[in-house]
């Protein structure tokens, strides 16, 4: 199988707080890898260590080894613009710009320099279709992004975070702001998605995580507690704490 | 619930009594001002080039003042605006956080700043040098009193504008900054337009101060009631007009009754640049919602 993220022996601190304690496992390219655990556990803060998102924290530090397709993502020659290019991100709550749809959209492209309209139109278009939206939204593409449902909003951003044509997409809990409706459209679009991208997601819901995801890592107070298949780890854990969790003992 | 009427009845009585007050200042305000209107024409206040309130037959032609509050306020603003803007976005953006700590508060205090104090400053320090190095007949002109004006209204309204860039959503900037953003770019492009109504409004506001102040003014402006042809030329704003006039003018008099009705108009103007702000914060929350 094809490795698309690896992390080796990865320390986070926050401070003197030990937040993330050697967590090593890799994550498949074209798979769904669900990042679960209770609140606080650190699986939150290991999804912003692999856009470097944690940079903005200042006493953030990170210890280890991240390597996304082979290429140390801490060392100090790698760019964390071009990084965060490779590496899309859809957030909790949907947060579109206060711009069009079509300018919410072509906003990353638009960064990296990408500027004639028919080569705009076209990311805009298939990004928009990617995220399973095209069809509410193809005659109002000059609306604001901010008029559409909370849902349909989610789906703008991940038509966001595609357009960059990523490797790797991070999604941090990106249902727990929706109705069941809006959230079985995204999990749907998630499986969609993984024919493309490598997808790595936070989420609070096990059920959630067993629906869509192929590989689980459960994280317990920074430690990795258990990672693999997901059908696996929710028929057979073989951790005691894992089994604790999933059949709902603590949490 | 019964209780609760009688608080309710007590915080009735005392608020629409404050507002009774409000419009009872309005009415003592028209009532003194109209009245000029049974000596000249509307047409002739408003338009006439003339303010010679004190000559036998008097002249009230507001003009001049018109013109010197507007262009002393005009070219405060063009001053003062972008600078406050840069000041805020360094200010919520840039600084480091131990900055923004001490600049916050000394912004809001600069706000407070007795304004007598600043055109002290003007007399004193700018106008000597201006009429030196210009080759001025007088260093108080409009520029020294937009100079002083727009340092006055600098701390408005960056602070203002300040809060507007803070309270855009963390949200927001993530957003921007997962997508490849620098932190320049996520400023220009999501995180000013966001807080663009905002802004707007807080330099309306600091426009509106510097329309209605007085002593900076009437300190600085030089005070010769001519339509002003150069940024150097000494002009008479409304205010400086009513303060140093009011003094001086027999109670019921034309004179009286036409320094009434200059307040009177410097009210619509400053209401009218009040409902454009409030129109301004109005379509932008609409256009966020």
């Amino acid at each position: 199988m094809d490795i698309s993220v690896s992390a080796r022996d990865v320390n986070l601190y926050y401070g003197d707080h030990h937040v993330l304690k050697d967590v090593s496992f890799d994550m498949n390219s074209r798979m769904v890898t669900a990042l679960i655990g209770p609140s606080g556990c650190g699986k939150s803060s290991f999804l912003r260590c692999l856009n470097r998102m944690n940079d903005f924290i200042k006493s953030a530090r990170v210890e280890g080894d991240i390597r996304i397709k082979g290429k140390d993502i801490y060392a100090k020659e790698t760019e964390v613009i071009a990084l965060r290019r490779d590496v899309g991100m859809v957030f909790q709550k949907p947060n579109p710009f206060p711009m069009s749809i079509y300018d919410n959209v072509a906003y990353g492209p638009r960064l990296h320099g990408i500027k004639k309209k028919e080569q705009l139109d076209e990311i805009v278009e298939t990004s928009i279709k990617g995220a399973a939206l095209w069809d509410e939204v193809k005659d109002k593409l000059q609306a604001s992004g901010l008029g559409l449902s909370g849902g349909q909003q989610q789906r703008l951003c991940i038509a966001r975070a595609i357009a960059t044509k990523p490797g790797v997409i991070l999604m941090d809990e990106p249902t727990s702001a929706l109705d069941p409706l809006a959230t079985a459209k995204i999990e749907e679009l998630i499986r969609q998605i993984k024919e493309s991208f490598t997808v790595i997601i936070v989420t609070h819901n096990m059920q959630q995580a067993a629906r869509i995801s192929d590989f689980t890592a459960f994280f317990l107070l920074g430690d990795l507690v258990e990672y693999g298949v997901t059908t696996e780890m929710f028929t057979n854990p073989k951790d005691k704490r894992t089994e604790d969790y999933i059949t709902g003992r603590f949490g | 619930m019964k209780n609760d009427k009688i608080p309710a009845a007590i915080i009735q009585t005392i608020s629409s009594l404050g507002i009774l007050v409000m419009v009872f200042i309005l009415f003592f305000l028209i009532k003194e001002g109209l009245p000029v209107l049974s000596e000249t024409t509307l047409g002739d206040l408003l338009t006439g080039k003339y303010w010679y309130p004190t000559e036998e037959p008097p002249v009230f032609g507001m003009l001049p003042l018109l013109l010197g509050s507007l262009s002393v306020t005009l070219a405060s603003s063009l001053l003062a605006v972008p600078v406050s803007l840069l000041v805020a976005i360094f200010v919520a953006e840039v600084a480091p956080d131990w900055m923004h700590d001490l600049m916050k508060p000394v912004l809001e205090l600069l706000g407070f700043l007795p304004s007598i104090i600043l055109g002290f400053l003007g007399m004193v320090l700018i106008a000597p040098k201006l009429q030196e190095t210009f080759m001025l007949i007088t260093g108080l002109n409009m520029f020294n009193a937009s100079i002083l004006l727009g340092i006055m209204i600098i701390p408005i309204v960056s602070s203002l504008a300040e809060e507007a860039l803070t309270s855009v959503p963390r949200e927001l900037r993530d957003a921007s900054y997962a997508l490849g953003a620098t932190r320049w770019e996520t400023i220009v492009k999501v995180v000013v337009p966001y807080a663009l109504p905002g802004i707007q409004s807080g330099a309306l506001l600091g426009i509106m101060r510097g329309m209605g102040e007085t002593m900076v003014v009437l300190m600085a402006a030089g005070g010769a009631a001519i339509l002003p042809r150069s940024i150097f030329d000494p002009v008479r704003p409304l205010t400086s007009t009513i303060a140093a006039e009011m003094g001086e003018t027999p109670v019921g008099s034309p004179h009286y009754h036409a320094l009434f009705f200059a307040g009177l108009l410097l009210l619509v103007i400053t209401l009218i640049i009040n409902l454009i702000s409030i129109w301004v914060e109005k379509r932008g929350r609409l256009e966020r919602s």
